[in-house]
């Protein structure tokens, strides 16, 4: 849910600073440049011919071949490595880190233009960025180990304090005459569409790289992750790993930069790996479904972008994550919310079915029960027993009869008899013979008085497993023959005389 | 009778003292645990009994002292000892399954690397089934109740097959059960010679479970076989000025005499 909101609050932030403001006006000049692939006038939002769409998805068309591909590499690499930084439960050290990248971004930018170049060599720029990544993280880890400021304060500190500095010097440089940074702000919020195949080249090597070592030191990541003292203990580098792994975040924000920008980078490291949790409770499936999940928001949001135009490709891939998120929060198999819904709702006919055959199990031995020796006959009771038996109405009654006539365990009902099949009334023996072995073990056991022992027997009765009812009979062995269904240890409340004196 | 500190012992500890923000945690220990005892290390809430534990294993960082295992640094013995952390030191919604957390006991012999293998789960599973809980080794951690959970932190560290084991309140929060389970293993530990030092919280137990007890508070109050040093006296020091748990350990002394 958490993280949830966060993505929401990310994707607001697009949607604030996309607006047309001083800043913003100039991104969206630029990214009209540089996506005219799809044609058209900026800002319409004209659905493109079916033809482009297939051309861009299939990546046929060579512009945005290089774009969706690059974001889908990068999809893959930050969904390992998110996987672990979620685990860590570092996600915002991530943020942190990213945004700590800016000064270092536009302090070699001056270095570099006032050495004599352009000043926007994208290794020299990257080297900027990884460095006051690093040293953002560094002054986290200083802060919270050294003061009793916690990390999640320092975090926020160092995020917003470095960012600012950046913002500055930027701003100074815009100022500087005959300097032109008009590229810088790309970093900030991305831009794919500017991709050259040096990009391309660059980052998929870097992706390969982290991709590798992320499955290479699997198993010493997920210690790292689990339960570092333990790790310590073994003489696991527990310091060193955490640094790697804080390095390989660094990489691939520094990476994604470009296409997705750093403000957004976060959501594409944890977003995936939080949509994978949903799915599985295994972390090898968890890492290949969250770089699967990388690639297909990489995938969607680039092709998307580059046929809509005006459309940032960092905000609609963080979009698509979000998507995919959300449809993973609902659906998944492991901890989705329908899954929830589903689980209750068995266990509410499953209790609903066992209160239903054991009321008339007990109708029938109420009547028919003459000695403990002799076996049960499968004889019919009478309804109006039935619906007095338990504090329930006649519809919801009505309900469960039928629901037992289509599971084959109730013969038939008309209104004045319930009778209950073959394989209905073994099933009706077997519950009742749990429910009476547990109130049987609550007051030997437990000193629950036999007064309270019904209610107290009904809330566990129904998800006794097979195990359980076993050590139960071993637990009670000395008390009851393991065979027979023993008599109930209370009265029942019977409303009035039982009908049908006579035998039915 | 001063420590000697010789290489015989599992553990020998000179002068040691644990400071966290400069407030001294455990001052001025001095300690040798025999070798072969079942070891138990009790204290008030907050008398640094984790913290010594810890520290014998360089996990926190000492102010001043001198820690040796078998005569080493830990550092260099290592595959000697076995540890069971707290079991709330860990988030246990983690995406392993039961075996997999044994075979974290493991990793030294797997390898920088390299995958877990097979064997290594076989190994795992075994390890489970010491502690009675084979049948659950795919069970993912979060679906197993308090007293299994610990039964994994057991596991695992009987797979780091060492001699000195150091075990951190094994007995809190589980069920009946898993503590008699528990029990048993630190008697075959014992049996196969190996030592044990359990962070131990519930007096009542103390006699019938271990036979060498240290009792800690701050300081070393006492520190040697049960029946020497688990008297009223040095209760009432481990425990003095915490009024109410002078009641329980007088009662649990009573409780303690009866039992024998």
């Amino acid at each position: 849910m958490k993280m949830f909101i966060r993505v929401l609050a990310l994707v607001l932030l697009v949607l604030f600073v996309s607006h047309p403001t001083a800043v913003a006006s100039q991104v969206h000049a630029e990214l009209a440049h540089g996506s005219q692939l799809a044609g058209g006038p900026v800002r319409s939002f004209e659905l493109p011919p079916w033809e482009d769409v297939k051309d861009v998805l299939m990546l046929r068309n060579y512009n945005t071949k290089l774009v969706v591909l690059s974001t889908m590499i990068l999809g893959v690499a930050s969904g390992f490595v998110g996987s672990f930084l979620l685990l860590r439960k570092r996600s915002l050290m991530g943020d942190a880190l990213s945004h700590a990248c800016l000064p270092g971004i536009v302090l070699l930018f001056i270095i570099m233009a006032s050495a004599g170049g352009s000043g926007k060599s994208l290794g020299g720029l990257l080297l900027g960025a990884s460095l006051t990544g690093i040293i953002g993280v560094g002054v986290v880890m200083l802060i919270s180990s050294t003061s009793r400021v916690k990390d999640d304060a320092a975090m926020g500190i160092v995020l917003s304090v470095f960012f600012g500095i950046g913002i500055a010097m930027m701003t100074m440089v815009q100022k500087t005459p005959g300097q032109s940074s008009a590229g810088l702000i790309d970093f900030i919020y991305g831009k794919a569409a500017s991709m050259v195949l040096q990009d391309f080249v660059l980052l998929s090597g870097v992706a390969v790289v982290i991709a590798a070592l992320c499955l290479l030191l699997m198993k010493e990541f997920a210690l790292l992750c689990f339960d570092q003292t333990f790790g310590k203990c073994i003489g696991l580098p527990v310091y060193l790993l955490d640094v790697l792994l804080m390095v390989l975040v660094a990489a691939v924000t520094v990476v994604g930069m470009q296409a997705v920008g750093l403000i957004l980078i976060i959501a594409y490291l944890v977003t995936p790996a939080a949509t994978a949790r949903f799915w599985t409770d295994n972390l090898r499936v968890m890492l290949l479904l969250s770089a699967l999940f990388g690639a297909m928001s990489g995938w969607l949001g680039a092709s998307l972008s580059a046929l809509l135009p005006g459309m940032p490709a960092g905000a609609v891939i963080v979009l698509m994550a979000a998507v995919l998120f959300i449809l993973s929060m609902l659906f998944g198999t492991s901890r989705g919310i329908l899954k929830r819904v589903i689980s209750h709702r068995q266990l509410k006919i499953k209790v609903g079915r066992q209160h239903m055959l054991r009321a008339v199990y007990e109708l029938i031995e109420l009547r028919y029960k003459t000695s403990a020796k002799l076996s049960l006959p499968n004889k019919p009771i009478h309804y109006a027993n039935l619906l007095s038996h338990r504090t329930w109405s006649a519809a919801s009654l009505g309900n469960l009869l039928r629901r037992g006539k289509r599971e084959d365990h109730i013969e038939k009902f008309d209104g004045m008899h319930v009778s209950l099949t073959e394989s209905g009334f073994g099933e009706a023996a077997r519950i009742t013979r749990n429910h009476r072995l547990w109130e049987i073990f609550l007051i030997t056991h437990a000193d629950i008085a036999p007064s309270h022992v019904d209610r107290d027997a009904d809330s566990v009765e129904h998800v006794l497993s097979p195990e359980m009812v076993r050590e139960l009979e071993s637990a009670l062995e000395a008390k009851i023959d393991t065979q027979v269904i023993p008599p109930s240890p209370h009265e029942f409340f019977v409303a009035g005389k039982l009908e049908g004196e006579k035998e039915l | 009778m001063e420590p000697s500190h010789s290489a015989s012992h599992p553990l020998a500890i000179h002068d040691l003292t644990v400071a966290y923000h400069r407030k001294p945690v455990i001052w001025d220990i001095d300690l040798d645990i025999p070798e072969g005892k079942l070891v138990g290390v009790i204290g008030p809430n907050g008398a640094g009994k984790s913290t010594l534990i810890k520290a014998c294993m360089d996990l926190i960082p000492r102010a001043s002292g001198e820690i040796s295992i078998y005569g080493k640094p830990y550092k260099k013995q290592r595959s000697l000892v076995g540890y069971v952390p707290q079991r709330e030191s860990v988030d246990w919604d983690f995406p392993v399954s039961a075996q997999d957390v044994v075979a974290m006991g493991l990793y030294r012999k797997v390898g920088w690397f390299k995958p877990v293998r097979k064997k290594h789960l076989d190994k795992a599973r075994e390890m489970l089934s010491h502690v009675g809980i084979e049948h659950l080794a795919e069970r993912q951690i979060s679906q197993l109740s308090g007293g299994q959970q610990q039964r994994v932190f057991l596991a695992r560290a009987l797979a780091q097959e060492a001699k000195f084991y150091m075990m951190d309140e094994p007995f809190a929060a589980v069920d009946a059960a898993t503590e008699r389970a528990i029990v048993s293993l630190l008697r075959e530990l014992k049996n196969q010679g190996k030592t044990c030092m359990v962070v131990h919280h519930d007096l009542a137990t103390v006699t019938k479970y271990f036979d060498w007890v240290v009792l800690l508070n701050m300081r070393i109050v006492d520190a040697g076989p049960t029946e020497l040093v688990f008297t009223e006296e040095n209760l009432r020091k481990t425990y003095g000025g915490k009024l109410s748990l002078l009641d329980e350990a007088a009662q649990a002394m009573r409780h303690g005499k009866s039992h024998k």
